[in-house]
């Protein structure tokens, strides 16, 4: 015996359908939280990022023991979090000795792990560190502009992952209509080596120049760090080749038997089968005598009302 | 310093730029790799504004708004794509009938009022229930309610519609489309199968089952390991209780009051059927009294009275004799 449930306020009604999956997505949620240890280095890392995504991140403030995302029973924690907060992005912060100022950023789908990276956080400067002209800081949601620098991004595994994976988590949303005055801020990425990348943000300056394209100045402002990559996973195979589908009636289609001229304009191609003369059924003659009949009642309206037949009782 | 080539990998989707051929000749220090990196990121951000500012926009009063292209570089989704909803039973129906649905107008004009009324809701046209005289029909039995008939009638829909609704839902679910606001709950699991309901398990009953299925083992339970916050059995395990063989002093005698239970309870099972001595002898005493007073005053409505009196006495006792009757024979044996 099945009976149905439905949210009885409009609220609850309206986080529902937020957490529903859509066909075409809004922003993912990122979720920052810390293992047992952290340095203070990792703390800051962690803030910063925290506030460069305020908009759609949450941030949990308790050390959770049991998560270890690379071993395949430490995982069910963050899943549950990504669950219960809808978040598809996580930062793990973590310290120990084999493995210091560690940063794990991860994707799920389907709030189960997609694909993790684990870097290294080196000469991390922070934002206060900096000293700019506070009118060009950036604000908070403006869609950011990428810069990758370096062949490794394109060649090594490692640094084409964390390219992916930096680009998922700062960009944001895909949007469409974008406002050119709000542009104002930068993530430059360049490949060092083949395992590390120096990450750095900073704010964009559009200056006058004679044509409509501003001169664009950057100006250092956001946190600083060196990423040593030390371990990755990717994505499944299977779950890539799901989790890459898009719905069938946003591809684009071409279109067919359509073709311009210049004289005529746009000229369409109509293809008719060959007529079969012999083969054709003919009518339902009762059919067309009742049409006939209504047509004439609606000519005739007024003039002869017909009667209806008194409906006979089954004895 | 480095090469430079003009050569971007430009995703205006997702305002990124990636130049793969830089190279840092030497390596760096570290002023010297951050004096760089802003340099090239200068660079790219340059080329991307170019394409960017070169889409045609709108003025609106904040800035310039383009349209962006979608990105090029695909990202993974976060949760999988919904699936389409199969067609409802009535959309199907529908379709195959051509009905197409049309728009109609929230205020209609009522004819016997002559003003506009909702289609639906408060102060309706056509209210089924504002209708104050219905005529009857050569059709109709007399002694039916045509009002309380035409409320079961719409009882009989609506529950029609919700059967069908519910259908159409489950439909949804099998193919996992089901929509975000809904949740198909089960009410009770179906054991056997009928449509009753099972009764809610009070907490004594869900007691008594998990003892029986405690005991259910090779040992009847009594090696098992109890969980936390358990409590023990409640029965005692020992299900007949034998009387030791010799009577010590301080007992009473055991054996007698066993066999009086056992006595009283027979007894009491068919104290219909035997007679209260004590009681009808009351019985027959207080009426007898109120007979002799009676007597004084009125002879003849006594009589009666009495002869009612003795009538019901007679077979209740005839019936306590065969009851003791037969008793005794049984104990006997």
């Amino acid at each position: 015996m099945l009976h149905i449930k439905t949210p009885k306020t409009g609220r609850a009604r309206r986080e529902l359908k937020k957490i529903a999956p859509k066909l075409v997505e809004t922003g993912k949620k990122t979720l920052i939280l810390h293992g047992t240890k952290t340095s203070n280095v990792i703390n800051s890392v962690l803030t910063e990022i925290y506030h460069l995504k305020k908009d759609n991140a949450v941030k949990y403030t308790k050390r959770n023991d049991n998560i270890r995302p690379f071993e395949s029973g430490g995982e069910t924690s963050l899943e549950f979090y990504s669950l219960k907060t809808d978040c598809s992005l996580f930062v793990y912060g973590s310290h120990s000795k084999k493995r210091p100022d560690n940063l794990v950023i991860g994707r799920t789908y389907d709030h189960h792990i997609y694909d993790l990276v684990e870097v290294g956080v080196e000469n991390f400067k922070s934002m206060q560190s900096f000293s700019y002209d506070k009118r060009f800081a950036p604000l908070i949601g403006s869609k950011p502009f990428f810069a990758f620098i370096g062949e490794g991004f394109e060649n090594i595994e490692e640094l084409k992952h964390i390219k992916e994976v930096l680009l998922d988590l700062f960009h944001g949303q895909a949007v469409t209509n974008l406002n050119l005055a709000g542009l104002d801020r930068v993530y430059v990425c360049t490949a060092v080596s083949s395992n590390k990348v120096f990450f750095t943000h900073c704010a964009l300056r559009m200056k006058k120049s004679g044509t409509i394209v501003p001169r664009m100045e950057l100006v250092e402002v956001g946190p600083s760090m060196d990423l040593v990559i030390r371990r990755h996973r990717l994505a499944d195979e299977s779950l890539r080749k799901q989790s890459m589908k898009t719905a069938p009636e946003l591809k684009m289609r071409k279109e067919k038997n359509v073709s311009r001229d210049v004289i005529e304009g746009k000229i369409g191609k109509v293809y008719i089968p060959d007529q079969q003369v012999g083969s054709v059924p003919l009518p339902n003659k009762s059919k067309g005598l009742k049409r006939e009949r209504r047509e004439a009642k609606t000519k005739g309206e007024g003039k002869t009302h017909v009667d209806k037949k008194p409906k006979q009782q089954d004895s | 310093m480095g090469e430079q080539s003009s050569n971007f990998e430009v995703d205006l989707g997702n305002l990124m730029a990636f130049d793969p051929h830089h190279h840092f000749s030497t390596p760096p220090s570290r002023e010297e790799l951050v004096k760089e990196s802003i340099q090239q990121g200068t660079k790219l951000v340059q080329a991307i504004a170019d394409s960017l500012f070169s889409l045609t926009s709108t003025e609106d009063r904040d800035g310039p708004i383009v349209k962006l292209p979608p990105p090029t570089t695909r990202l993974p989704r976060e949760k999988p794509l919904p699936k389409p909803r199969p067609p409802t039973k009535w959309e199907e129906f529908a379709k195959k009938k051509g009905i197409k649905n049309y728009k109609k107008d929230k205020q209609v004009f009522d004819e016997q009022t002559g003003t506009w009324k909702r289609r639906y809701g408060y102060d309706r046209v056509n209210d089924d229930n504002d209708v104050p005289i219905i005529e009857a029909k050569l059709t109709d039995e007399p002694g039916q309610d045509p009002f309380a008939k035409r409320r079961t009638e719409k009882k009989q829909r609506v529950e029609k519609q919700e059967k069908n609704r519910l259908h159409n839902l489950k439909d949804a679910a099998k193919v996992g489309a089901l929509p975000s606001h809904v949740q198909l709950a089960a009410t009770a699991l179906p054991i056997t199968g009928t449509q009753a309901a099972p009764k809610k398990i009070s907490k004594d009953e869900l007691g008594n089952v998990a003892g029986m299925a405690a005991t259910a083992t090779a040992s009847g339970g009594k090696f098992d390991k109890k969980l936390a916050g358990e409590k023990p059995a409640k029965h005692d395990k020992k299900y007949r209780k034998f009387l030791p063989v010799v009577e010590g002093s301080g007992m009473g005698s055991l054996e007698r009051q066993q066999t009086d239970k056992v006595l009283n309870k027979l007894l009491s099972s068919n104290s219909h059927n035997i007679l209260d001595v004590n009681k009808a002898v009351n019985f027959y005493n207080v009426k007898k009294d109120k007979k002799r007073k009676h007597q004084g005053k009125d002879q003849g409505k006594t009589s009666s009275t009495s002869s009612k009196l003795k009538s019901k006495k007679s077979p209740y006792k005839k019936m306590s004799k065969k009851g003791s009757s037969s008793e005794g024979k049984s104990k006997r044996n």
